[in-house]
């Protein structure tokens, strides 16, 4: 399997405080690979270094064997994301924001796109309507669709089914997988819902300040701590010291 | 009446006076930069009076009346294309994409030059109409003229978008500030003979005085003054480089100290 995603000794440091200390891993074509840890932990930043929103103090970040930094524009038009901080225009409609970010991405056949995003996010009834007057589950939809606009080969969701409901969430978990699977890519999928990530991973990474404290299959990861609970695993891993359990 | 109450209301409110630079400029920037205006106008009005000037002096207000605010529109078209971005929080999917520094600034460019050809016209057939003020009067000398005016707009532009990024949303008061500020020591509404010596020796490098000087000399005497154009021209080509590195160097900053993140949460 070709690596999409190969992170090397990543490393952001604010004033001496290290967000994300020293992370390495890679992501592979057609994988699932979650990011949890609680807050604080660098899930959001390492997110937004893959993004380049923020500058890595040091280390690599390569996709498709490619320098982020040197083919930034190259690599940013094979990825997308979504975020719960970060909104669609709320004086625009669905159908006009999908197009500003098909044009955005250099998406040929914008129309045909659009048209194709709206239906499979179950949006088209929805198309004519300003963005902000949605409600948040709405705005997350269109977040996702938005993600969809340029085929990703390498999909960064950061919380995507936040906000939620439980019956809408699922449906939206399988029109990721859907989508991702039929595009062969990869998805990088941070998420406070245990259940999400044990539903979705292929492999979970946890951070804890800073650092990668395990990194496995989601059995591999109840075997090894003994638990049959994710949850509390994220609990163990997170109250755990630097170092014990990696 | 509870004064506790209003107490609360008078410290939320000087808290965010207190913490934003922008705010306390605009606060002391703004009366200081209308004493300065106005004074100015009122030399220039008094020295028009006693010389008994043979020029049309309603001609020379409206007509840089109708650039300055071609100006300003340039300038507050450009700033608020991304302050849309900031305030919809959509600024985060717009630095995600493979947008490049060089395309967003082209692409706000063509909204700024949409927008001032429409206002433009729109503003000389109203002058035309209601003031039967021609600005075409001025001839050949609009077309360098508006292009540095269009020009030093998406100048400032570039700058304000750069301090945003850099000081966060809070900065946006400056999108409508900033060329207020530069407008006393433009030489919009009075020549600059009218200054004392040691601002008239740093206005130059201001292209907008060379502009406005030179609209003043093409109405007064009837011809195109060919060194201010240059001027004007050269100085906005030194200045469009200068806002583009320190644009450049804002986003890089912010990239390092994850300032752009703060731009959908502040």
């Amino acid at each position: 399997m070709t690596t999409i995603l190969r992170v090397k000794g990543l490393t952001k440091r604010y004033n001496g405080f290290a967000a994300v200390d020293r992370i390495s891993f890679e992501v592979k074509e057609g994988e699932i690979v979650s990011l949890l840890g609680p807050n604080g932990a660098g899930k959001t930043t390492t997110v937004q270094m893959l993004l380049t929103l923020v500058s890595p103090t040091r280390g690599d970040i390569e996709v498709f064997g490619k320098d982020l930094n040197e083919h930034r524009e190259e690599l940013l038009s094979m990825m997308n994301f979504t975020a719960p901080y970060s909104l669609l225009p709320y004086n625009l409609n669905p159908r006009e924001a999908l197009t500003v970010f098909s044009l955005l991405y250099g998406m040929r056949d914008t129309k045909a796109k659009v048209e194709f995003l709206l239906q499979e996010f179950d949006l088209t009834r929805l198309a004519d309507k300003r963005i902000g007057r949605f409600s948040s589950g709405e705005q997350m939809r269109l977040g996702l669709a938005k993600a969809f606009v340029n085929n990703p080969k390498l999909l960064l969701l950061d919380e995507p089914t936040a906000s939620i409901d439980p019956t809408t969430a699922r449906e939206l978990r399988a029109k990721i997988l859907e989508l991702i699977r039929q595009s062969n890519g990869a998805v990088l999928w941070t998420s406070h819902n245990m259940r999400e990530i044990e539903t979705v991973s292929d492999r979970i990474i946890f951070l804890s300040r800073g650092q990668i404290v395990a990194d496995d299959t989601p059995q591999g990861l109840k075997q090894r701590f003994g638990q049959e609970d994710l949850e509390e695993i994220f609990i163990t891993i997170a109250r755990e010291p630097l170092g014990s359990s990696a | 009446m509870n004064c506790r109450h209003i107490l609360g209301i008078f410290y939320r409110n000087i808290i965010l006076i207190r913490r934003s630079v922008p705010k306390l400029f605009g606060l002391f920037g703004f009366i200081t930069v209308e004493l300065f205006l106005w004074g100015f106008i009122t030399i220039w009005v008094q020295t028009f009076a006693n010389n008994g000037a043979n020029a049309d002096f309603i001609l020379l207000i409206l007509s840089a009346f109708i650039f300055w605010s071609m100006f300003a529109l340039s300038q507050r078209a450009f700033s608020i294309s991304f302050l849309e971005e900031v305030w919809s929080r959509n600024v985060i999917n717009l630095f995600a994409s493979p947008v490049k520094l060089s395309e967003l600034v082209l692409g706000y460019v063509l909204v700024g030059v949409a927008q001032a050809v429409l206002a433009f016209f729109y503003i000389t057939a109203l002058a035309l109409l209601l003031c039967t003020f021609d600005v075409w009067e001025l001839g050949l000398y609009i077309i360098p003229f508006f292009m540095n005016v269009l020009i030093f707009g998406w100048v400032l532009g570039v700058v304000t978008i750069g301090l945003v990024v850099r000081f966060g949303p809070s900065a946006d008061i400056l999108a409508f500030f900033i060329p207020f500020f530069l407008l006393p020591f433009s030489a919009v509404y009075y020549p600059v003979h009218i200054f004392p010596p040691w601002l008239q020796r740093i206005s130059v490098v201001l292209p907008t005085r060379h502009m406005f000087e030179g609209m003043r000399t093409t109405l007064i005497e009837g011809v195109i003054p060919l060194h201010d154009v240059f001027w004007a021209t050269i100085l906005n080509a030194i200045f469009v480089v200068l806002a583009f590195l320190f644009l450049y160097l804002m986003l890089r900053l912010a990239r390092n100290r994850g300032y752009l993140s703060r731009l959908v949460q502040d």
